[in-house]
């Protein structure tokens, strides 16, 4: 029993129509970690992630939350227990402010459901300022519309700061940013180990999950084929190679530890 | 704080804050558009014909029945913020109106009267929030639909007659919703219906902007899936939005048979145009996720003053419909300055 694990999911399947999403995945997440989850397109790593939100409940298997099985699991309860999805498309409402986004879904308020407007003000101007927003075109008023896209990244991974998650799980982070965004997110995600909280860092470009990550998940056809430590691979070469096996064979050659 | 270009190597440049009243205007711009179309087309209307504009009588005409398409429009502005649309709101004044209306009719309570209102109404708009939102049917149809189904029903049960309730005049209710309180000029004042209604239409305001139903209201208008993601219950906002208006309705018909002391089987039918009207012309765009109440509130007196204006200026009620039709188009193209959708 490895009970440190923050989240857990055990034999986890969701399935659409004929589609088995994700079928039987098994794997948890300790604090302070940041586990590479990666796989080619249509492995389920979307859908497992929707399913760590909260966002698609499973057919079948548990979840299990410091040790705890949570049932009628949503995206409401995944982020009372600590964890921060941010999603590749950004979940943000365009149209509305910069404050607005951050705490959607959580607003600042008081038990009539009245929002306090300022202290959501203050703590979004920290926030914006916290993850290096500079800009005068724009304050914590201004519409998520006028920001490009790595500002909205740093919307939406202020909103992770804010609510202090033990886990952010981070969607593509870098896909359509530029260099400079990119290593503003990798500075994120080391800031965010530095403080002993976990990630799961999704991505399509194996050179970047190589980098940050402890350990590597490896996503086929709604299995996990593969998990391994940062420390038996000594490059990023190795992963690829790894990867290119589990696309042909469907499972890796040498014996992946679990 | 001014951000200046000051000393080479500072890393965090103050951002420059607009000044409170740019910035008020900038995130009210449609509502205050609205405004100043409604002060325009009153000055216009002062000009055509000073003697009729400068007395109190012709505001306070308009103020009689004005409460009535306010009572619609604040709850129907959350329902098209929200990326729906209600178009049965007519038939549930007339059903919900009837609730009332009978129970007074048989010597009931007034307040018993209209709190059964209020229940009709609310659960007439929940069964459109599950039509529309758990069965998945188009809310243009599925209301519109609801529309001609309540407006039967009601033609069913009460076979094309009306019911009159004289004696509802002089009770402590009616005085309290519908007589004059604030005297302008002798014998006349404010209605007190208008009073409720700014007070309802304040009630909304704070709702939409500094409540978490109305922020998730927005939220839920401008990018469900995004709302999703965040936790936010998207069924059950799309359901109270429906309710809301159902209420909305009700207090609607229920001020409508105070103020007119009788119950047709066509009450509220006239309403479907003008209010929406209003909607749109106080500033709310028909693509969701933003809106002001205020405006449609401001919206639905620019509507209500066009007949009363036309008439004034001179011209034959033929009129009307021609200027309703010029004065919403003109209004809109005036909001169409405050931008299209961002995305």
């Amino acid at each position: 029993m490895k009970n440190d694990y923050i989240i857990e999911l055990q034999d986890v399947t969701k399935s659409f129509g004929n589609v088995n999403a994700v079928d039987g995945i098994s794997f948890g997440v300790r604090p302070g970690e940041v586990v590479g989850l990666i796989g080619d397109n249509g492995a389920g790593k979307s859908t497992l992630i929707k399913i760590l939100s909260g966002v698609h409940q499973p057919d079948s298997g548990q979840i299990i939350v410091r040790g705890r099985e949570v049932r009628n699991w949503s995206a409401a309860k995944s982020r009372e227990s600590g964890i921060e999805t941010v999603y590749q498309d950004r979940a943000l409402a365009p149209q509305q402010t910069i404050t607005r986004n951050i705490f959607m879904g959580r607003e600042i308020k008081d038990r009539f459901g009245i929002i306090k407007v300022k202290k959501q003000y203050e703590e979004a101007n920290r926030l914006m300022r916290e993850i290096g927003f500079t800009s005068k075109v724009f304050d914590p008023d201004s519409p998520v519309a006028t920001l490009s896209g790595g500002e909205r990244q740093g919307v939406a991974i202020a909103r992770a700061l804010y609510f202090d998650a033990d886990l952010i799980v981070l969607d593509e982070p870098t896909t359509a940013l530029s260099l400079v965004e990119t290593a503003k997110v990798f500075g994120f995600i080391e800031n965010v180990r530095a403080r002993g909280r976990s990630i799961i860092f999704i991505g399509h470009n194996i050179y970047h999950v190589f980098d940050v990550a402890d350990r590597f998940v490896v996503l086929d056809r709604g299995k996990v084929v593969m998990t391994e430590d940062k420390a038996k691979i000594p490059v990023a070469e190795v992963l690829i190679k790894h990867m290119q096996e589990i696309a042909e064979l469907g499972h890796a050659t040498e014996a992946s530890s679990a | 704080m001014i951000g200046s270009a000051t000393g080479g190597k500072q890393k965090q440049i103050a951002r420059e804050e607009a000044s409170g009243l740019v910035k008020w205007s900038r995130n009210n711009r449609r509502a205050i558009t609205s405004t100043l179309f409604l002060i325009v087309m009153l000055i216009g209307f002062a000009m055509a014909n000073p003697a009729v504009f400068s007395q109190f009588k012709t505001y306070r005409s308009v103020m009689i029945a004005l409460p009535v398409s306010i009572f619609l429009v604040v709850p129907l502005v959350f329902v098209v913020t929200a990326g729906e649309i209600d178009l049965s709101f007519p038939s549930v004044v007339g059903l919900a109106s009837y609730a009332f209306v009978s129970i007074v009719d048989q010597g009931g309570d007034p307040l018993i009267g209209i709190a059964a209102a209020l229940l009709v109404g609310a659960f007439l708009g929940f069964l459109n929030g599950i039509l529309v939102v758990r069965i998945g049917l188009s809310a243009l149809v599925a209301t519109l639909g609801m529309n001609f189904f309540l407006r039967g029903l009601i033609n069913i049960l009460v076979e094309g007659f009306s019911i009159a309730i004289p004696e509802i005049r002089g009770s402590f209710i009616h005085t309290l919703l519908t007589d004059d309180t604030i005297m302008i000029v002798e014998n006349q004042g404010i209605p007190n219906q208008m009073l409720w209604a700014l007070a309802f239409t304040a009630l909304g305001v704070f709702l939409y902007n500094r409540h978490s139903f109305g922020v998730r209201v927005h939220c839920v208008g401008d990018n469900p899936e995004s709302a999703a993601e965040m936790g936010i219950d998207v069924d059950r906002t799309r359901i109270l939005v429906f309710v809301f208006t159902g209420i909305g309705a009700a207090l609607a018909g229920v001020f409508s048979v105070m103020i007119n002391f009788v119950w047709w089987p066509t009450t509220g039918d006239g309403l479907l145009l003008p209010v929406l009207a209003g909607l749109f012309v106080g500033g709310t765009p028909t693509w969701g996720g933003i809106g002001t109440v205020f405006g449609g509130a401001i919206g639905t007196s620019i509507v209500a003053f066009i007949e009363t204006g036309v008439i004034a200026a001179g011209l034959t009620g033929f009129f009307t419909q021609f200027f309703y039709g010029l004065i919403i188009i003109l209004s809109l193209i005036f909001q169409r300055f405050n931008g299209g959708r961002v995305r």
